[in-house]
């Protein structure tokens, strides 16, 4: 493997509540480009926290966390505001979108704060993605006019809005029926691969996990297994079907 | 940045009534302050005008203020005498050609000597206590307003020849001589003279329409029984303002008494001054009230939205960002109360400006005293906003410190 996208190494993260908790054990875990790993778990194992970990929002007891070969340990939070900005996209169990947006306005978020397009182009790409995603006919709505799924397609739009190379995703499809689940996975499943993204999808749900290319599991916040199912792709794969074909202008 | 500013917006517009609220109050509060500055400026604008209208802007009179050396000082190193009152020099000012030159010489304004005598006046048998002021009329008139308050005759009159008096209409009915009568004045000196009325005034001030008369200089001092002499300066300046100085330095070069028309109401425009910190002590107050009320609702919305601080944090805003935005919203409450204060306060102080009240007997029609002055709405707007953001960063700074991932671990 070349250089890592996210490496963690020897990570510990203990809450430093009066009895301290015990979040995530001494993990080594490193994604490369293009992969699409699922970590799962009991509830209660430290999925979402090791996710926080890998995402920069959380940082380790002890231990590293590398991005592209980078160590984070010692950025400022401005830098590593700007490194979620460009390089992380995050989808959270619930959706998590802003309810004073339209469904557009909320995809294109990131973008303005990355301030590297002009309005107009924020405007079409952000309905560009919208689209891919089978959202073109509520892009006006305001979030609470969705489904479940559709909203969780909307967070996976506004995470995909800066084109970062790495997507994480924790419990995705948590809330949603095996339809709109399925119609999640496929897109996840789709960017991956996509320009060498990476994604990373916290589940509960086994027969999704097996459908990965990579299967991390833990137990009691250590990693107890990681097995991949595909060899290791070079490149990443062909572009899916349908849903996330998204280039970067 | 705008998608901060919108963010903002949206928060506020979800709170609208609360905003509402304490927008209020922040106008309330910075409309009746610039009313009330106005109506307080104004009163003491007015009061102050009145004050340098109607008394000379420098008094320089032949009195020292500390006593001389005395002998047994100058003698004995060790002797030291408190407790001395100058002692009046009954020669008056000494050398006043000289001294009166001098000043001249560099007095932006004009200059009027006199003399003060008491005296008695009598007409027909009755007496009455009067304080005589000589005086050169074109000086006079050239520092006093008096040639305004003349109720009969004309003050330059005076200059007609022989010995002639301008006196009080108060002092003339006690008397009971008018124009043209001749009453007889004498000196605490024991020099007596016939004086024909040759006109009468009223300024209002009682103890001087009873008591006051003017006489030429030159018959004062004959009533004195001291040529040339001169005990009472006075001097009208281009600029009031400069009068301090101008006093400060009379009274270096003349070692004389020189009073500036601010050093005699020192008392009063002490109080002035005390009014005004009181006033604006109580400005500042109201202010700081309005500001708990934005303080209040932008902690409410940052509790609110502590989710989407989380989210928008997750994304990739800085804490810079989101101070930002609750800093905005608590600016943006205290800059629209601000400007609508400000609206309130010119129609406040229009209207002020508008009501009359009719002052004894209907002779005038008052208006309440009302001064526009720009400053008051830069201080009142200036203090809101800065309250405001004061009152929007105390919980922005706490809500942009948080880490997302306590947030987000609780909601999940
Ligand atoms: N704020 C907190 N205070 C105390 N304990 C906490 C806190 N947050 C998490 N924990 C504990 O840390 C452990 C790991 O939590 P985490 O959310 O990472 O688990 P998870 O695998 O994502 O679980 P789930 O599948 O239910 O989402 C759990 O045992 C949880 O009880
Ligand atoms: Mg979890």
């Amino acid at each position: 493997m070349s250089v890592p996208l996210v490496e963690a190494r020897g990570v510990t993260r203990i809450l430093p509540l009066t009895v301290p908790v015990r979040l995530v054990e001494d993990v080594d875990l490193a994604v490369g480009p293009g992969e699409l790993v699922a970590i799962t778990g009991p509830s209660g194992s430290g999925k979402s926290s090791l996710l926080y970990l890998l995402g920069i929002l959380d940082a380790p007891t002890s231990g590293e966390i590398l991005l592209n070969g980078e160590k984070t340990h010692a950025m400022t939070s401005d830098q590593r505001a700007a490194l979620r900005l460009r390089g992380i996209g995050f989808v959270f169990q619930f959706h998590f979108l802003l309810p004073e947006f339209s469904v557009i306005d909320n995809v294109a978020i990131p973008m303005r704060r990355l301030g590297a397009l002009s309005g107009r182009e924020i405007e079409a790409r952000s309905a560009d993605i919208l689209t891919r995603l089978g959202l073109a006919d509520h892009m006006r709505k305001r979030p609470e006019q969705l489904s479940g799924g559709q909203r969780q397609r909307v967070a996976v739009a506004r995470a995909l809005a800066n084109d970062p190379p790495l997507i994480l995703a924790d419990e995705p499809t948590g809330s949603l029926d095996s339809a709109a689940s399925e119609q999640v996975f496929e897109i996840l499943s789709d960017i991956a691969g996509q320009d060498g993204k990476s994604v990373i999808a916290v589940t509960h749900d086994t027969d999704m996990a097996e459908r990965m290319d990579r299967r991390v599991h833990l137990i009691d916040g250590r990693i107890v297994s990681d097995e991949r199912r595909r060899p290791e792709r070079p490149t990443g794969r062909a572009p899916g079907p349908g849903a996330a074909g998204i280039p970067l202008e | 940045m705008r998608l901060l500013l919108e963010i903002a917006l949206t928060h506020v517009r979800g709170r609208a009534r609360q905003t509402i609220v304490s927008v209020a109050g922040v106008t309330l509060g910075v409309g009746f302050a610039i009313a009330m500055a106005a109506l307080m400026q104004g009163s003491q604008d007015e009061f102050v005008t009145t004050l340098i209208d109607a008394m000379p802007h420098v008094q320089i009179t032949d009195e020292t203020r500390t006593p001389r050396t005395q002998p047994a000082e100058r003698a004995y190193a060790a002797v030291e005498i408190h407790g001395l009152r100058p002692r009046d020099d009954p020669r008056g000012i000494l050398n006043p050609v000289e001294a009166l030159a001098g000043l001249r010489s560099w007095v932006p304004g004009a200059i009027s000597a006199g003399l003060n005598v008491s005296g008695v006046a009598r007409y027909g048998g009755t007496d009455r206590g009067v304080s005589i002021l000589g005086i050169e009329p074109e000086d006079e008139l050239r520092v006093s307003k008096i040639a305004q308050d003349m109720t009969s005759g004309k003050f330059s009159d005076l200059v007609g020849g022989g010995f002639a008096a301008v006196i009080g209409d108060s002092l003339a009915e006690r008397l009971g001589a008018g124009l043209n009568d001749s009453i007889r004045i004498s000196a605490s000196t024991g020099v007596a003279r016939n004086f024909k009325i040759v006109g009468l005034f009223h300024t209002g001030v009682v103890a001087t329409d009873e008591t006051m008369v003017y006489v030429r200089l030159k018959s004062a001092q004959v009533l004195a029984a001291r040529q040339n002499a001169v005990n009472d300066i006075r001097i009208r300046l281009g600029d009031p303002d400069a009068a301090s100085a101008v006093a400060a330095r009379a009274e270096e070069l003349l070692a004389l008494k020189s009073v500036s028309w601010q050093e005699a109401n020192e008392s009063i425009l002490e109080a002035f001054a005390v009014r005004n910190i009181i006033m604006y002590t109580v400005v500042a107050a109201i202010l700081v009230v309005a500001g708990f009320g934005i303080f209040n609702i932008v902690s409410i919305i940052t509790h609110e939205k502590a989710r989407d601080i989380a989210i928008l944090k997750s994304i990739g805003f800085r804490d810079r960002d989101m101070r930002l935005v609750f800093m905005a919203e608590g600016a943006l409450m205290g800059g629209l109360g601000g400007a609508l204060g400000a609206g309130l306060g010119a129609a406040l102080t229009a209207y002020m400006g508008t009501i009359e009240f009719e002052f004894r007997e209907a002779t005038e029609v008052t208006h309440l005293p009302v001064t526009w002055n720009w400053i008051h709405y830069a201080i009142a707007v200036g203090l809101a906003l800065a309250t405001a953001a004061l009152a929007g960063y105390l919980p922005a700074r706490r809500a942009a410190q948080g880490n997302p991932v306590d947030i987000i671990r609780g909601a999940t």
